[in-house]
């Protein structure tokens, strides 16, 4: 089974919008992309287009959300974080205003366009902010759990989603609590901590490795608790994102675990490059090795060292 | 009913705005660091806005939802401001000598992180009225009456954000914006039209679809009726370009560029005062 993380989240936003007057759905032009096209159908009013101009997008949702509203600003992952950085620093934390961003087309997902328009580098932005919670749903289903907590919670929320049709990995209807994350099998040689819908790929290969897969969607603040406990059971680690290999999931894990339980760790990631053009994201994985048979591969590697 | 503090005649709107000059210099000086040129040029629209009617708010509680919101986007000039809501009686004039030290609720450029009387933190330029457009929206939504009231600096208006706000605000119609520009002319690195010359700034504004009011940001009248003027227009925003003096009130000070940000020194600190007298 497979669905879209944005559908979802379109829906999701659509649903919060009838229980909740507070929420409003914002954008920079890309509201059908965003998937945020139906709310903006349903609740003209509490929609908002800012046009292509994402600095002032971020900073008109603070200004909503101090007066008691509860923004999703929603755009590409490369545009929101990436355009506006300083806005989100300052005007968002500074501020610790209510404000919820939402990038979607994550890593590889938007194959065509290439690199500008692949966001590698998202989630290093986000987690280095003070105040900011950094959420990256492993399928549709928990991209809806997502959007009740991100309401939920006060304070500023990132969250990645893909742009593609991606496999169902979590039951539906799951409360979805931030900072928790889920162990999805159980295994004895290797925990592999990963993030997003590539965990996929890291379910398929789990049985043979005997891994211990754990689905962290809170990247920020990150489930120690959980992950030390794998760690000191398995004794090894490998992280798995799609996102640079620099400043991700794989560096939240490695600066915790190298300073609180040293194991052998291997971070899979995209390599240090800004992506380009195929005709699908599986052609990327391959090229730059984020694929089942490469993973197995690392997984062997770890458990035999 | 909201009680207000203002409304008070020019003469005394004169006086207050002395002694704000004069605790914006005790301020930095006592800091070690700040910035008096940009403070003491905006210190008569703080005194217009606070003290003589400009914005309406509450004196008892500056979280009241009727009130007028007040975003000063040019952060840096916080030490008027902070003198300001001193004289207000929200900050105690004994804690303003607690500007730019550990621990302080008067942080060098405005924060709410650190300071509930704080509406919006700022500092990095060209945010504030992005917020200030965010704000009225809301009010709009919440179908309040109040207006929201930015303050920028010229030099702010290098940044490309500010002309996003300028093409967004009359899009949405929000005749409840009202943005003060503190035309000093100067910014850190010199004169603005050397810089990056903004002129003719008015026309662009206009052009953008904004209703603009020229005054001189050290006249009160024209402050007043401006405001006035600003809050009679339903479906379009206002700018207000506010020609003033960076430095103000002190002569030594006046249009020069050293003292957009320093450290006062003591005799420089003597002379200010002895001046402000």
């Amino acid at each position: 089974m497979f669905y879209s993380q944005r559908d979802a989240y379109g829906e999701a936003l659509l649903e919060l919008g009838k229980q909740d007057e507070r929420i409003l759905a914002l954008t920079a032009d890309l509201s059908s992309s965003t998937r945020i096209d139906k709310f903006a159908k349903k609740f003209p009013e509490r929609f908002f287009n800012l046009g292509v101009a994402e600095q002032n997008a971020v900073g008109v949702a603070v200004g909503l959300a101090l007066e008691g509203f509860i923004p999703f600003l929603s755009s590409f992952a490369v545009f929101i974080p990436g355009r506006c950085f300083d806005q989100i620093r300052v005007s968002v934390c500074q501020n610790k205003a209510n404000v919820k961003l939402v990038g979607s087309h994550l890593g590889f997902s938007n194959s065509g366009d290439g690199a500008s328009a692949q966001s590698v580098a998202d989630i290093g932005l986000m987690r280095v902010l003070p105040e900011m919670v950094v959420l990256s749903p492993a399928d549709a289903n928990e991209v809806r759990g997502a959007v009740a907590a991100m309401a939920a919670y006060q304070g500023p929320v990132y969250m990645r989603m893909s742009r593609s049709k991606t496999p169902l990995l979590t039951r539906k209807g799951k409360k979805f609590r931030i900072g928790q994350t889920e162990t999805m099998c159980r295994g004895k040689k290797l925990t592999i901590v990963g993030t997003g819908p590539i965990l996929a790929k890291a379910l398929a290969v789990a049985n043979r490795l005997n891994a211990e897969v754990i689905n962290c969607s809170t990247i920020k603040p990150l489930d120690t608790t959980t992950i030390i406990s794998s760690v000191k059971k398995t004794g090894r680690v490998l992280v798995l994102e799609e996102h640079s290999i620099f400043g991700g999931l794989g560096a939240a894990v490695a600066e915790f675990l190298s300073q609180e339980y040293p194991v052998p760790l291997k971070i899979m990631g995209i390599p240090d490059v800004f992506g380009e053009s195929a005709r699908d994201p599986e052609e990327l994985y391959q090229k730059y090795g984020l694929t089942e048979e490469k993973i197995e591969e690392e997984g062997v590697r770890l458990i035999k060292s | 009913m909201l009680s207000v503090i203002t409304n008070l005649p020019v003469s005394k709107l004169e006086t207050k705005a002395r002694e704000i000059r004069r605790q914006v210099i005790k301020m930095v000086y006592g800091a070690g660091s700040g910035h008096p040129g940009g403070s003491l040029s905006s210190t008569d629209i703080l005194a217009a806005l606070f003290f003589g009617g400009g914005l309406r708010f509450n004196s008892q509680d500056l979280n009241d939802p009727r009130s007028d919101r007040f975003i000063l986007s040019a952060g840096h000039v916080c030490p008027a401001y902070y003198a300001v809501l001193s004289k207000c009686g929200f900050i105690k004039e004994k804690e303003l000598a607690n500007l730019r030290q550990l621990d302080s609720r008067l942080q060098g450029h405005p924060s709410s992180l650190h300071a509930p009387f704080v509406a919006c933190s700022t500092g990095s330029l060209g945010q504030g009225l992005s917020v200030g457009l965010g704000m009225a929206l809301a009010s709009r939504l919440k179908k309040g009456n109040h207006f929201i009231v930015v303050l920028t600096s010229d030099g702010e208006h290098n940044e490309g954000s500010i002309w996003e706000v300028a093409m967004a605000a009359p899009h949405y119609r929000l005749g409840n914006l009202i943005n003060i520009i503190d035309r000093n002319g100067m910014q850190v690195g010199g004169k603005t039209e050397e810089q990056i010359g903004l002129e003719p700034l008015a026309s662009k504004y206009k052009a953008f679809g904004w209703q603009v009011l020229l005054v001189n940001g050290h006249d009160y009248r024209e402050l007043l009726r401006a405001f006035c003027q600003a809050k009679e227009s339903h479906l379009k925003p206002t700018v207000i370009i506010a020609k003033t003096i960076r430095g103000r009130g002190v002569s030594f000070m006046e249009e020069k560029k050293r003292y957009h940000a320093c450290t006062l020194t003591k005799r420089e600190y003597e002379r200010a005062m002895g001046e402000l007298r």
